[in-house]
């Protein structure tokens, strides 16, 4: 089971609390190291919440605990986590010139892990 | 300072929490002066609350070398050393220190002929290109929270990010003319999701990600009156209809504001998309008053614009290799010189770019000598040569800080630290790496070493 989808990290209210403990601290490593996935692309893909995942591009790769969402949340194809060091994985360091590398909107395949 | 001390409890009002860019400052403050801990955050988020909560007095050395314990002084004599060796130092981070902190960091850079560049780059850096390119017509929060009407959030998500950012200055407030609070506002929240802001938005709009650029060019081509192919729903997923119902609706209000988030900054397009944005509000001009302002996410990164501007006279992203600032996204930000390899020591505040870079970059971090000042352990703070743990702004350091409306507020610091600030370390670097400059150059004596005094820690 591979497929290829759009992961989107942004920022989350738990990400923010943790780090304050700590980036270093279980909390922190644990809230940035989780996705979020379409429910009804869990179903097709046969994955439950808490399951593993390996996400993997060019650049690197990194794997996650994902955990559904509701299919009016969060659209089929596109993957949420927080930023953190997992997300830093698949991140390119192109700039195209312009000191920004594209933290948002890049292609992942993902793939169970068992 | 309204302070007042009560047994071993201090109270300390109008203080101001400093993790976000909205920089509240109406915090009400109990702190156990015994413990060394704040106790008591009244009104923070909940951010804020964990802000103020977390940040306790650690338990590790005030300054490091290679993981063993040093004195201050060695360590600033290191960290002098270290970059006045190199041949292409970069100093990076600066957002979560004080603006006191900030102009000693570019100081230093401009005396080692470094690279200077600041979490922006890696933030809202192209929306700072795109200003140069398109301008800004811009506001202050206490504008909003007066006169606006229509409000735009453009790839942000402020109910996680910036929870206040609602009740204080764009939705629920009452202001002069807006007297009813939300009732007066029409709120829209653009993004490829919902997120937990859409509950506060009149209107949702779900944008196909990476169209934001099409989105927003069609938008101004309609406010001008010009055709939009038809087949535009089809390219962003947003239909016709709606882009004419909003087009109106921004037309027709009285005081309209788009805070635009990283949703367009770190996607493709990057300063395309935030210039097609502040164009749109230039264009809005034409019906009404219209206004476009940068969300901004750590406690100082706009006060790191302004200190890096007013200094330099650009905004991050500058390098003094030639004796006088030059300004070159993509040559002197920092991912790029981290990750081309060109950096051969870096000088790291209040930041972790090992944490949250592209991972070339932090290869390469591992491969040069670092110095960190930050208050807690991190990732980059684990891999230096050279790390001093340091007082938190605003919690136990006064000075000032510009809040993401470009408004400096002064801090209000609760409870002293035994570690010293930011401002005091970057300073004794700053007056040994002169020292050793002015050597190097045949100018001035070196000196001995580690001689540069660092304000001693202060006793409880």
């Amino acid at each position: 089971m591979t497929e290829i989808m759009i992961l989107v990290p942004g920022r989350s209210s738990k990400q923010g609390t943790s780090l304050n403990k700590g980036k270093l601290k279980d909390e922190y490593l644990d809230v940035t190291s989780r996705v979020e996935m379409n429910m009804d692309d869990m179903q097709r893909l046969g994955l439950e919440n808490g399951d593993k995942i390996r996400l993997s591009n060019d650049t690197g790769e990194t794997v996650v605990t994902c955990s559904g969402k509701k299919a009016t949340d969060l659209p089929s194809g596109m993957l949420f986590m927080a930023y953190g060091p997992p997300s830093s994985q698949l991140m390119d360091s192109d700039t195209a010139g312009s000191g920004m590398p594209l933290s948002k909107h890049f292609s992942v395949a993902i793939e169970k892990v068992t | 300072m309204s302070e007042t001390a009560k047994e071993n409890i201090k109270i300390v009002k109008h203080a101001t929490c400093t993790f976000c860019g909205c920089v509240c400052d109406d915090m009400e403050l109990t702190v156990d002066m015994d413990a060394h801990k704040i106790t008591k955050a009244k009104n923070a988020c909940v951010l804020g609350r964990a802000w103020f909560a977390e940040h306790v007095i650690e338990d590790r050395p005030a300054a490091m070398v290679d993981g063993k314990e040093v004195s201050i002084e060695e360590a600033v004599e290191e960290a002098a050393q270290t970059l006045v060796k190199a041949r292409f130092p970069i100093t990076y981070g600066l957002s979560d220190t004080t603006c006191e902190a900030q102009r000693q960091a570019v100081a230093i850079t401009d005396i080692i002929h470094g690279t200077v560049d600041t979490t922006t780059s890696v933030c809202h850096g192209p929306s700072g290109l795109a200003f140069q390119g398109v301008g800004e017509s811009t506001m202050t929060l206490g504008e909003v929270k007066n006169r606006a009407d229509f409000i735009i959030y453009w790839g942000g998500n402020p109910a996680e990010a910036h929870p206040r950012h609602f009740t204080r200055y764009s939705v629920t407030p009452k202001g002069m003319f807006t007297p009813n609070g939300k009732k007066d506002r029409t709120v829209v929240l653009v993004d490829v999701r919902k997120t937990s802001t859409a509950p506060v938005a009149d209107i949702v709009i779900r944008v196909k990600p990476g169209k934001d650029f099409e989105l927003l060019w069609a938008l101004r081509a309609l406010v001008k009156g010009k055709k939009v192919a038809d087949n535009i729903e089809a390219i962003t997923g947003v239909s016709m209809d709606t882009l004419t119902d909003l087009v109106e609706r921004m037309k027709n209000c009285r005081y309209g504001v788009f805070f635009f988030g990283m949703g367009l900054t770190m996607t493709r397009g990057r300063h395309f998309n935030s210039g097609a944005l502040l164009a749109l509000a230039t264009d809005l001009n034409e019906f009404t008053h219209f206004v476009a302002k940068p969300v901004r996410g750590h406690g100082n990164v706009t006060g790191a614009d302004n200190v890096v501007s007013w200094q330099t006279g650009y905004p991050f992203g500058v390098n003094f290799n030639l004796g006088y600032p030059r300004f070159n996204p993509g040559e002197f930000t920092t991912v790029d010189t981290l990750s081309r390899g060109d950096a051969d020591a870096a000088l790291i505040i209040a930041s972790d770019p090992a944490s949250n870079f592209p991972k070339a970059a932090i290869e390469h971090l591992h491969k040069i000598p670092v110095i960190t000042l930050d208050t807690k352990e991190t990732h980059t703070s684990k891999l230096a040569h050279v790390a001093f743990t340091t007082a938190t702004y605003g919690i136990n350091t006064g000075g000032t800080v510009y809040r993401m409306d470009d408004v400096p507020i002064t801090l209000r610091p609760a409870f002293d630290s035994p570690f010293p600030t930011d401002e005091e370390i970057l300073t004794a670097i700053r007056k040994r790496a002169h020292e050793l400059m002015l050597a190097k150059s045949g100018l001035g004596a070196a000196g001995g070493g580690g001689t540069q005094k660092v304000a001693a820690p202060r006793k409880e």
